[in-house]
């Protein structure tokens, strides 16, 4: 009989986790990741003959609130309906108890390990998509709250998506012609005081626990915070900065972006830190907002998050118009050129 | 939903019950019956309490030879397992506090024989287990029970690792097994091993070492299972020790 080693014991466990899919259609193939709330393994379909993601609760985290808690991600994603969020096309309770949701398998590079690859407009045009997923989620009365660029997939066809929707929160939309509510919606699953997400991404209401604070703007914040990310390839609180933010010890705002990539342009780092104020009603109102403002530096246009001086809306405006200038710059060289040449 | 989603679910009826369990055939009136339970019993349990024996209570390897075979010959001998009581806790628990109990006497009585003159000897490999003593790292910061309970969890594996392997070849599938060794036994930490070369070191199509490599993984969590399911007295403990064993590493 073979020894076993402490490290083989401890990955027989997780092999031994497997899920009993027992009679459902559902066969594993291979485990593709794990977190907090539980595993993702790459299943077959053996009815329709594909291959699926299927996100396990784990047997640790298996109880039933948890349990709830993965069917009501189910549901939300599945009401969802939208090319930047991944399909859910089954859920329910494994034969040997665990919760499971199957949903349509992405084959591409997560956002974070895609970003320093690409070049800043590409970053931008990326990050707009993103924008416009969770814009189309909040439309739908849904929060994510736990966006960070770990949460972004980037396919391989160019696809962008938002994944794990684990903490989401489901809001009560408001009535047809009200005014629309920039800040706190009715809570629908988080007790005052539960924080859930990722810190280094947070919005400082989120961050200490106030449930019933956190609404659209929260998740403006974190894309903020993943606009800072793309501008800077860091996060925008790391290390002890981040476990102070979890402590309550400090509400002090990340580096200025840039103080961490001077060469980023000041419009784009002001867009970043109006969608990270801390003040809630400082932030863009929406995440669609947000896109807009970006897609507006992308189209060499001004943004309401930065006041340029003269040098600079010369500069934007040669950049922008820079083949049109060009050519009636040449256009008037060469006419002045014919005249002094036909003076003579 | 129902609200039990603990491992084993609602009823624990997907489990495997094919064997019947070892700690109640070693309580049985019938003695075939209970030496089958006490085999298996020593089958799962000598190695951890060998170790249990070298690594905690700093005996000698000839000291802990004799103590490992003095406790199970008797236990057999005066029914120790009989009085376990499934409501007060885990067989695994109840085995570990007996023979810190039998250390204790035999410690009183030091200077005494050992063994009863004609005791048979277990035929245990205690060369295998000493080499593996060897290779372990010291336990330095487990108490008594988290060492225990780590080699009963290193002994149930073994069992069902080789369980595999006997299975996989009577069934003429020695390929998925040498497969699940080579991916998940013997697979080098840092060492980032695909499938594609999994199936270049094989000679097959890497969708085979997918289907393979599931289908003996499948294996290994059934075989786990009924041998929980075998050392286990009751339902509630079989389902408490697949709770424990399978979801500390969440």
């Amino acid at each position: 009989m073979r020894w076993l080693s402490d490290r083989t014991v401890a990955h027989l466990r997780r092999v031994a986790e497997w899920p009993d899919l027992g009679d459902t259609k559902y066969r594993v193939l291979e485990e593709l990741g794990s977190g907090g709330m539980g595993t993702v393994y790459l299943a077959e379909d053996r009815v329709l003959g594909r291959r699926v993601a299927l996100k396990v609760v784990g047997p640790g985290a298996a109880s039933p609130e948890i349990a709830a808690r993965t069917l009501r991600e189910a549901r939300i994603i599945a009401r969802l309906e939208h090319p930047g969020i991944v399909p859910v096309h089954d859920a329910g309770t494994l034969p040997d108890g665990r919760m499971f949701y199957a949903m349509k398998r992405v084959d591409g590079r997560r956002l974070d390990e895609l970003a320093p690859r690409v070049s800043l407009p590409e970053r931008l045009r990326l990050f707009q998509r993103v924008c416009e997923t969770v814009a189309f989620a909040h439309a739908h009365g849904v929060l994510h709250r736990d966006l960070k660029p770990e949460n972004v997939m980037v396919g391989s066809f160019g696809e962008v998506l938002v994944l794990d929707w684990g903490v989401a929160k489901l809001l009560e939309l408001p009535e047809a012609g009200a005014p629309r509510d920039r800040g706190p919606t009715t809570p629908a699953a988080t007790a005052a005081g539960t924080v859930m997400g990722t810190l280094a991404y947070m919005a400082p209401e989120q961050a200490e626990g106030l449930a019933d604070r956190v609404g659209v703007v929260s998740d403006v914040y974190a894309l903020g915070a993943i606009l800072y990310f793309l501008l800077t390839l860091r996060p925008p609180f790391e290390g002890e900065a981040a476990l102070a933010r979890a402590r309550g010890a400090s509400a002090a705002p990340p580096l200025m972006v840039n103080e961490r990539a001077p060469s980023t342009p000041r419009p784009l780092a002001a867009i970043a830190a109006r969608a990270m104020a801390a003040d809630p009603a400082s932030r863009y109102a929406s995440a669609e907002e947000l896109a807009t403002e970006v897609a507006r530096h992308l189209d060499g246009e001004p943004v309401s998050a930065y006041r340029e001086n003269a040098r600079e809306k010369a500069a934007r405006f040669f950049a922008r118009y820079r083949t049109a200038i060009l050519l009636i710059a040449t256009y008037l060289v060469m006419r002045s050129l014919i005249l002094i040449f036909l003076g003579r | 939903m129902a609200p039990d989603t603990g491992i084993g679910g609602p009823g624990g009826e997907r489990f495997p019950a094919t064997r019947h369990s070892a700690v109640l055939a070693a309580q049985s009136e019938d003695l075939v019956e209970r030496e089958r339970g006490f085999a298996i019993l020593v089958e799962t349990y000598w190695k951890p309490v060998y170790k249990y024996l070298r690594a905690r209570f700093g005996k000698s390897n000839e000291d802990a030879k004799d103590l490992t075979q003095g406790f199970f010959t008797r236990a057999l001998e005066k029914d120790f397992f009989a009085a376990y009581d499934p409501g007060k806790g885990s067989f695994r628990t109840y085995l570990r506090v007996c023979l810190d109990r039998f250390v204790a006497n035999e410690k009183k009585a030091a200077g005494r024989a050992k063994r009863s003159p004609g005791t048979a000897l277990l035929p245990l490999d205690f060369e295998s287990a000493e080499g593996e003593l060897m290779r372990q790292e010291p336990p330095d910061h487990q108490t008594l029970e988290q060492y225990f309970h780590a080699e009963w969890v290193r002994s149930l594996f073994a069992l069902a690792v080789e369980k595999l392997r006997e299975e996989c070849a009577l069934r003429g599938k020695d390929l998925p097994y040498l497969l699940f060794e080579r991916y998940e036994l013997d697979r080098d930490p840092d060492e980032k091993l695909t499938y594609e070369r999994l199936a270049g070191e094989f000679g097959i199509p890497s969708t085979q070492v997918t289907n393979f490599l599931a289908f003996a993984r499948r294996e290994f969590r059934r075989i786990v299972l009924e041998k929980l399911r075998e050392i286990t007295a009751s339902d509630h403990e079989f389902r408490e020790e697949a709770r424990s064993l399978l979801g500390v590493s969440q």
